[in-house]
């Protein structure tokens, strides 16, 4: 299953070998992590997704985290009602013959051109992994020459409603 | 120098200092009693300052007897030991004690230097990633970037070391950082740890429902750890079992925090536990573990460990709780605070009469036992004899393997913080340093440093330290020749191929203990290890005994890896 850890830490030298050096220690997989600063000043949020077997894991590393020194807040949000969002900028190949096609599949993905040239376009898509996942297999077959992830940002929605079994990406 | 002096200087117009002296300064503040430390390049500075203050300093021999030491202080004291080494290899050979201190939990406060800020990153002259390097074995750490820093972070450090779930928090100071000048303000420093709030009162909640679970309980077993020794609260866990009449298995590293002579002591529980603990734990339908970690060498095969108990868990680390054994009861909170609310609630005491008559007739069915050779000396036999001669109240320091095992087995404890050994890590060369350690924080105390013949030679270089400063120590060798531990699992699971586990030489250690000025003797008898165990009491300063033991003995009864705690062998 997949656990999503929404972390504040404080933004100080050392704070992002800690983290992840403890999920090295504790072989915990991480799917993808994201950092930023956060509203505070002098305070970063970290999304983890993380790829363990049940939420006793999830429960383990909540802890784990929860002991660093420069952890203030760690948020399991994996059954909350969350909105999560990831970025990915694909280059793909393009042909005349191709260009069209591609936009008819760009389109209902509300992906964006960001830059074209003369074989290649390059697209913007924001969205859960899913959609993401699925857009690139989709766009496989017309050849990716280069493709940059962010993973995945998430914070827990204003009004939970019932609490969602699964980790619901909306 | 002190917080006088510095106002003093203040009014002679002195506002600014160095990192060493904001260093040594705070240091004071904490009323640290012993340095055991190691020069080179990178502290240079530092140790400039500490040739004119009042700070006790200890040269050891090496790093590495040096963060021992600062640990075997910590387990007597309670309070951090403080360890100060060099950048690069002075602070790479702290490594093994940080992270020995790490899953043991001791409060150490470690200041490594480094090379200047400048050239950090360049592979400067004995240039290493400290804080990358320290980051997974210890609770905290920090890299100085500003001398007035300084105050705050050490001052930040005792209190992380020794607060919470105990630890090591190392220091790493660039050069220039000790060299350069900040300024001085009058204020106490304050730290700022808005994300560290151990918590040490229980949850009123999860204490009733355990008190409950234990006035149902019909075989009702409270497994005891180091926990109860960090929180100074032996007496009390002796007041609880005493009001509820529950019996009381330890871990090898609780050892000492309930008395061993206490009717309801049924043993150490684990791997060379004694049957009637490891039954008591697999058979209970209540485990009230109290601070212990359930290491696998204590639970043996997760599958089969306590089957049918309700789980209850007092840790002040939650994420101990529910880790390795799932958790029906949980109580984060010390144990001194756990323990307290548990007396005062006073529950309804379980009926129980059969579970410890049962227990007591199994420890003595099946006791310890070893069996007697003519004209053979056997490990086991030493120790009880170390027992019987210091009544039992001697501090007890040991590396790890048989020895340690024999020690935890035959020397049984009725006070806490007499027992230093090397639990989780399991580290060779642990034992005569930190005996070093415990005999300064406890200077009246006999102190036995128990090691084998391999793990001696480790960190046997602490012997010229322990002689000049004429430590009292008693350095017990159990010498079979062999790395013990190792041959025996070679033995029963690797069909007899010992390999590299046989010293094939040794140096005669009677004229090595002479070489360093203290007297020594070689022992193959149970009569002369009478008569020398006499003189060697009797001795005001350390003595090395050498006792040339079986080498075949092996450490029964035990639990096989991948086996239940109810499938001993050799019971």
């Amino acid at each position: 299953m997949k656990g999503i850890l929404s972390l504040t830490v404080n933004n100080r030298p050392g704070v992002l070998n800690r983290i992840t050096n403890l999920f090295t220690k504790r072989n915990y997989n991480i799917e993808s992590m994201t950092v930023g600063p956060s509203e505070q000043e002098g305070i970063s949020r970290m999304t983890f997704v993380v790829d363990v077997d049940d939420e006793a894991v999830v429960e383990q590393i909540t802890k784990q985290l929860n002991k660093q020194i420069e952890v203030l807040k760690v948020h399991d949000i994996t059954n909350q009602t969350i909105v999560a969002r990831e970025l990915a900028l694909i280059k793909i190949l393009v042909t005349t013959q191709s260009r069209a096609e591609i936009y008819s599949v760009i389109e209902p993905f509300r992906a964006s051109v960001i830059d074209v040239s003369k074989d290649s376009l390059t697209v913007q898509i924001t969205g859960e992994s899913d959609k993401i996942e699925a857009f690139i297999e989709l766009i496989k077959p017309y050849g990716i020459k280069e493709l940059a992830r962010t993973g995945t940002a998430a914070i827990a929605r204003g009004m939970q409603i019932a609490p969602a079994k699964s980790a619901t990406i909306v | 120098m002190t917080q006088k002096s510095v106002v003093a200087d203040r009014k002679s117009g002195k506002t600014h200092y160095s990192g060493a002296e904001f260093l040594l300064d705070a240091l004071k503040k904490e009323n640290v009693e012993v340095i055991f430390g190691y020069p080179g390049g990178s502290v240079l500075p530092i140790y400039d300052k500490l040739y004119s203050s009042e700070l006790f300093h200890i040269l050891t021999r090496h790093e590495q007897g040096a963060i021992h030491a600062a640990e075997g202080y910590a387990r007597i004291t309670g309070k951090p030991g403080v360890v100060i080494v060099t950048s690069g290899p002075g602070a790479t050979n702290i490594v093994t004690g940080l992270a020995d201190a790490m899953i043991d939990s001791l409060p150490l406060v470690v200041i490594s230097g480094q090379v200047s800020t400048s050239v950090i990153g360049s592979d400067a002259f004995q240039e290493a990633d400290v804080l990358g390097i320290t980051t997974p074995i210890t609770k905290h750490n920090y890299q100085v970037r500003k001398p007035e820093d300084l105050p705050r972070i050490i001052k930040e450090a005792f209190y992380i070391a020794s607060s919470g779930r105990p630890g090591p928090v190392l220091i790493d100071i660039p050069k220039d950082m000790a060299i350069l000048e900040g300024v001085s303000t009058d204020a106490e420093p304050k730290m700022d740890l808005p994300g560290y709030q151990p918590t040490t009162k229980p949850n009123y909640l999860q204490i009733r429902k355990l008190v409950e679970a234990v006035s149902g309980a019909k075989k009702p077993v409270i497994l005891a750890g180091a926990g109860v020794l960090h929180a100074k609260a032996a007496h009390l866990l002796k007041d609880y079992v005493e009001q509820q009449g529950i019996p009381v298995v330890h871990t090898l590293l609780g050892l000492g925090g309930f008395p061993a002579e206490h009717p309801l002591f049924i043993g150490m529980g684990g791997m060379h536990g004694c049957f009637a603990a490891n039954m008591a734990l697999s058979k209970c339908d209540l485990l009230i573990n109290i601070g212990a970690r359930f290491d696998d060498r204590l639970t043996g095969n997760l599958a089969k460990f306590a089957q049918h108990a309700t789980v209850a868990h007092i840790d002040i680390d939650p994420a101990e709780i529910g880790k390795n054994v799932p958790t029906k009861i949980p109580v984060v909170g010390s144990a001194k605070e756990a323990l307290k609310e548990l007396i005062a609630q006073n529950g309804k005491k379980p009926e129980i009469e059969e579970w410890t008559t049962q227990l007591t007739k199994w420890n003595e069915e099946f006791p310890l036992r070893y069996t007697h050779e003519e004209g053979v000396l056997k490990p086991q036999r030493v120790i009880q004899m170390l027992h019987e001669k210091t009544n039992g109240e001697a501090i007890v320091t040991t590396d790890v393997g048989q020895h340690q095992m024999w020690a935890a087995q035959y020397y049984p404890f009725n006070k806490p913080n007499s027992w230093v050994t090397s639990g989780g890590l399991g580290t060779m060369g642990f034992g005569l340093p930190s005996a070093l350690g415990a005999q300064l924080a406890d200077p009246k105390a006999t102190v036995l440093s128990i090691s084998g013949d391999g793990g001696f030679q480790m960190c046997l270089q602490e012997l010229s330290v322990i002689a000049e400063m004429n430590l009292p120590i008693k350095i017990i060798i159990v010498n079979n020749g062999a790395l013990g531990m190792v041959r025996q699992w070679q033995e029963l699971f690797h069909d007899n191929r010992f390999s590299h586990s046989i010293f094939q030489s040794h140096p005669d250690f009677v004229k090595l203990a002479d070489a360093y000025g203290i007297p020594g003797y070689k022992v193959t008898t149970e009569e002369e290890a009478s008569d020398c165990l006499d003189v060697a009491l009797a001795t005001d300063g350390p003595v090395l005994i050498d006792f040339r033991v079986k080498q075949k003995e092996n450490v029964f009864p035990m639990v096989a890896q991948g086996k239940g705690l109810d499938e001993m062998e050799g019971v």
